[in-house]
């Protein structure tokens, strides 16, 4: 079999006498669509955040295309191909949404250092940005400030940043979370189109979200994997139901 | 001075000047703990009921111990009218606004005292019970410094029972701990901001007017002593009552200590182990960190 | 949309960039805009229009450099520091004490040292400090400032405590123009040649890609970690470089005034700049100029005269700037003009 494109064996984090994260063992293939399910407090953001490197784990490893990447630093681990977006929007609000991808871009291609030469003479960058933009239909919205831009839109650009650091893997954080229902098609439409060969692992509660996006959903709860399977094996899996599909049905 | 005669005196002296540190600097503790809001002009409160404790003494004949009380309550009452109609503007501000805004009253304070009572240092009589020596049977030592700590004792006692025992004191933990939880749980965070802006601006006040017999008391006292308070509460950690304790009596303690055998630039050594515990502990070094 | 589209490739078709307005202003936002020489058209007519106010436009000059500097930490970076009279006082007293020992006092090059022994301090303090953000930053930048200042207190055999370092000896420039205290034409447009290089420095730098980082370090340091930012070296990029522009400023203090002393390391000159800095606008590039020249005037004519009042005026001013002015005078005169051309076209 061959090396998974990112996988954790017996992950752990323990906040004091907290388990927020139990023996994980976990798989993502390239091109994989992969959901990670669960009630509250199941774990979930504590898990991306073990894989992105903003937490470092108690116990247990983290392989990036069979390298251990445990220890490696959140920053490097985005050089390595790890990108993720945020549950609650971390985008830099007092720029504009072009800016806003370009700081994301031109970190990648390591032009961000540059101190001599003018940002606005990195036409290659600035071009890579707008075509982003234009995939996600944002072009129209590249000159507003982050904070003068509707909720639903601000998540389109939490997207745009990821890309802009053509990741390998990338983690969606409840990517839907807080868009007026009348918007969110445009955050499924999104994530439908995005490129096929990225290995993708989405969050969320939104049944309907991850019963068309997923391949695989992971279940969690308090911190330990508790189902894996198809979406078919998930949704017919009566301890599932039990624990969870139940409840999240009106929440 | 010989080392090793006077060491009880040394800590006597160290732990009175360390009490007032406290007494002045809890409320900013506190206040900065609950609303992460950087008031520089907590040192201005201190000055303010200073100048009313040492006034209502020297010019209308009052009591100390009326005079300490009218100084909190006056303060007290002032400081809740600027919570209300300014600070409370600047909760969702950055810091930059916030360090803007305190500078700018430290200086209307400064300038109004200036204005009003005048530019030179308000002379501070300790009342006739209180000075003199005190005969504590291993030593002799001043009676007011005395005085100070166990004034100092009584209220961080008193504030540590408040803190831990009352509904009030569970409040400001919850919401120093975690202020959108607090909220969520039906906490009312402005107005709990509000009481202990008040409150602590109060304690200020005296420990403005209890310290006036050695830090003395002038429109500049605002500026000159806000580096020792923003210490205390930093090393101390925000939002603790006990960590600002620890905290004053060492920095007190030491700067005695270093004033006495370092007369000339002895600070530099409290600078330096403020930078080495704040590198060590950045949110203070008697704040538990675990939550 | 194409449902083939890779975002993340730029085999696209190639869009006419001109053609889009955020490009086009990211494109073109470095380049000169026509009001931008203005000021150093005033500051030269200020040269021949009030020769016998050179020594207070001189200080002002030097006044607009150390916000500047500051202004790129602060405003750029988001950098929250209350002691960049650190690196004012290294400047100073590196200048100070090489011309007062006699080792060295060739203007240009002193204030080259002064800015090298500045960007040490400020690189061996950045390393250490800026892994702590908010209050914790402004105390142990607070700090490291006093530290400096007892420091240089106590080594008064050196540094000439209080009293400082007087009647320092500088040379012509080029060997040609003299430094006269009474008539400091010299030192007037020495600093106005300093002012310019570092004003050019700082605008090549804010507009660059590394520049456009520190904002996005001010705006969410958190996502900056996640778009693999090393944020912490670019942070400590940032402070070095602004250390040593407040430290060349005040090389140029020492140098113009002809001594140094305690004052250039002072809280009392680290609060001012930062008060000048907010009250013209951070994060603004021209900022530190409107502040810079907004506070020295006031101050020079009515802190002499009337300090308490100033005192009085200043602290108000600063409540008010702080509660409905955010972003200073600049940023009032930006809302300003945006009203008044929305007012023209109605849309």
């Amino acid at each position: 079999m061959t090396a998974a494109l990112l996988e954790t064996h017996a992950l752990s984090k323990h906040f004091g006498a907290l388990a927020a994260a139990r023996q994980i063992d976990f798989r993502l293939d390239a091109g994989a669509r992969h959901a990670l399910i669960g009630p509250n407090g199941a774990g979930k953001t504590t898990f991306i955040n073990l894989l992105t490197g903003v937490l470092r784990p108690s116990e247990g490893r983290i392989l990036l295309k069979g390298q251990d990447v445990t220890n490696v630093a959140e920053a490097n681990r985005v050089k390595l191909g790890i990108a993720r977006t945020f549950q609650i929007n971390r985008l830099f609000r007092g720029l504009s949404v072009l800016e806003n991808v370009y700081i994301a871009v031109s970190e990648r291609i390591g032009a961000a250092s540059t101190m001599v030469a003018p940002a606005g003479r990195r036409p290659d960058v600035i071009e890579e940005s707008m075509h982003l933009l234009d995939t996600l239909n944002l072009q129209d919205d590249a000159q507003l400030r982050i904070s003068e831009l509707p909720y639903g839109r601000q998540r389109l650009v939490e997207i745009a940043i990821a890309l802009g650091l053509k990741p390998e893997v990338l983690l969606l954080d409840e990517p839907a979370a807080g868009v007026p229902s009348a918007e969110s098609h445009i955050i499924l439409n999104a994530i439908d189109e995005l490129p096929k060969h990225i290995g993708v692992l989405i969050i969320d509660h939104d049944m309907d979200l991850v019963f068309r996006f997923a391949q695989r959903i992971t279940v969690m709860v308090q911190g330990a994997v508790f189902a894996e399977g198809t979406p078919k094996e998930i949704g017919a899996n009566a301890d599932v139901r039990a624990v969870y599909l139940g409840q999240a049905s009106h929440g | 001075m010989i080392f090793g005669v006077d060491v009880a005196s040394i800590l006597l002296g160290g732990l009175s000047a360390g009490m007032v540190l406290f007494i002045v600097s809890v409320g900013l503790s506190v206040t900065m703990g609950l609303m992460g809001f950087v008031n520089l002009a907590h040192g201005a409160f201190a000055m303010l009921g200073g100048y009313v404790i040492v006034l209502a003494m020297n010019r209308l004949g009052v009591g100390f111990v009326p005079a300490l009380m009218l100084g909190f309550v006056v303060t007290a009452a002032v400081s809740f009218v600027f919570e209300r109609l300014l600070y409370k503007r600047l909760y969702r501000a950055g810091e930059l606004d916030q360090v803007l805004f305190t500078i700018g009253l430290v200086f209307v304070f400064i300038a109004g005292l200036t204005i009003i009572v005048g530019p030179e240092t308000q002379p501070f009589t300790p009342p006739a019970a209180l000075r003199g020596q005190v005969d504590l049977g291993f030593t002799q030592y001043r009676a007011y410094s005395i005085f100070l700590i166990v004034v100092g004792i009584v209220i961080v006692v008193g504030l540590w029972l408040g803190f831990e025992r009352t509904r009030l004191g569970a409040q400001i933990r919850a919401t120093v701990d975690n202020r959108r939880m607090a909220e969520s749980l039906g906490i009312n965070v402005d107005r709990l901001f509000s009481i202990t802006f008040a409150f602590g601006s109060g304690m200020a006040a005296l420990g403005g007017g209890l310290g006036a017999e050695f830090l003395g008391l002038d429109p500049q006292y605002a500026l000159k002593y806000l580096v020792f308070f923003l210490i205390v509460v930093s090393v101390g950690g925000l939002g603790t009552v006990t960590g600002v304790f620890y905290a004053s009596i060492l920095i007190g303690v030491l700067d005695f200590v270093l004033k006495l055998y370092l007369p000339k630039g002895g600070t530099i050594f409290i600078f330096a182990l403020t930078i080495l515990l704040l590198l060590w502990r950045p949110q203070g070094l008697f704040k538990r960190t675990e939550t | 949309m194409s449902a083939t589209a890779a975002p993340s490739g730029l085999t696209g078709p190639a869009l006419e960039l001109s053609e889009h307005p955020a490009a086009r202003m990211l494109i073109g936002r470095h380049r000169l805009r026509w009001w931008e020489p203005t000021p150093w058209i005033l500051a030269i007519a200020f040269y021949f229009a009030f020769p016998s106010y050179l020594g207070f436009g001189t200080d002002l000059l030097i006044t607009i450099l150390f916000a500047l500097s500051l202004d790129l930490a602060l405003g750029y970076a988001g950098i929250l520091t209350l002691g960049h009279a650190a690196f004012f006082g290294a400047g100073a007293y590196t200048v100070g004490l090489l011309a007062f020992n006699g080792v060295w006092s060739e203007p240009i090059t002193s204030l080259i040292l002064a800015a090298v022994v500045a960007a040490v301090v400020g690189f061996a303090s950045g390393l250490v400090l800026l892994r702590t953000t908010g209050l914790t930053l402004l105390m142990l930048t607070l700090c490291t400032m006093l530290l400096l200042e007892e420091g240089a207190n106590m080594a008064h055999e050196y540094t000439g405590g209080f009293d400082g370092l007087p009647s320092l000896s500088i040379p012509p420039i080029f060997g040609i123009f003299e430094f006269n205290p009474l008539y400091p034409h010299t030192q007037y447009i020495y600093s106005l040649v300093v002012l310019f290089v570092g004003f050019l420095l700082v605008r090549a730098l804010i507009y660059s890609p590394f520049g456009q980082s520190l904002t996005g370090i001010r705006e969410n340091m958190l996502r900056m970690h996640a778009v693999g930012s090393p944020v912490r070296w670019r942070l400590v990029t940032c402070y070095t470089i602004s250390a040593a522009i407040a430290g060349v400023a005040g090389g140029l203090w020492a140098q113009t005034n002809a001594y140094v002393n305690l004052t250039t390391l002072s809280l009392d000159r680290a609060a001012t700049v930062f008060i000048i800095l907010i009250l013209g606008g951070y994060g603004r590039l021209y900022g530190a100029f409107v502040g810079a020249v907004a506070y020295m005037v006031l101050s020079h004519f009515l802190a002499r005269v009337y300090p308490t009042a100033w005192q009085l005026g200043l602290g108000l001013l600063l409540v008010v700037i702080a509660l409905f002015a955010r972003n200073g005078i600049l940023g009032i005169s930006e809302s300003l003009w945006r009203r008044i051309q929305t007012m023209r076209r109605p849309s």
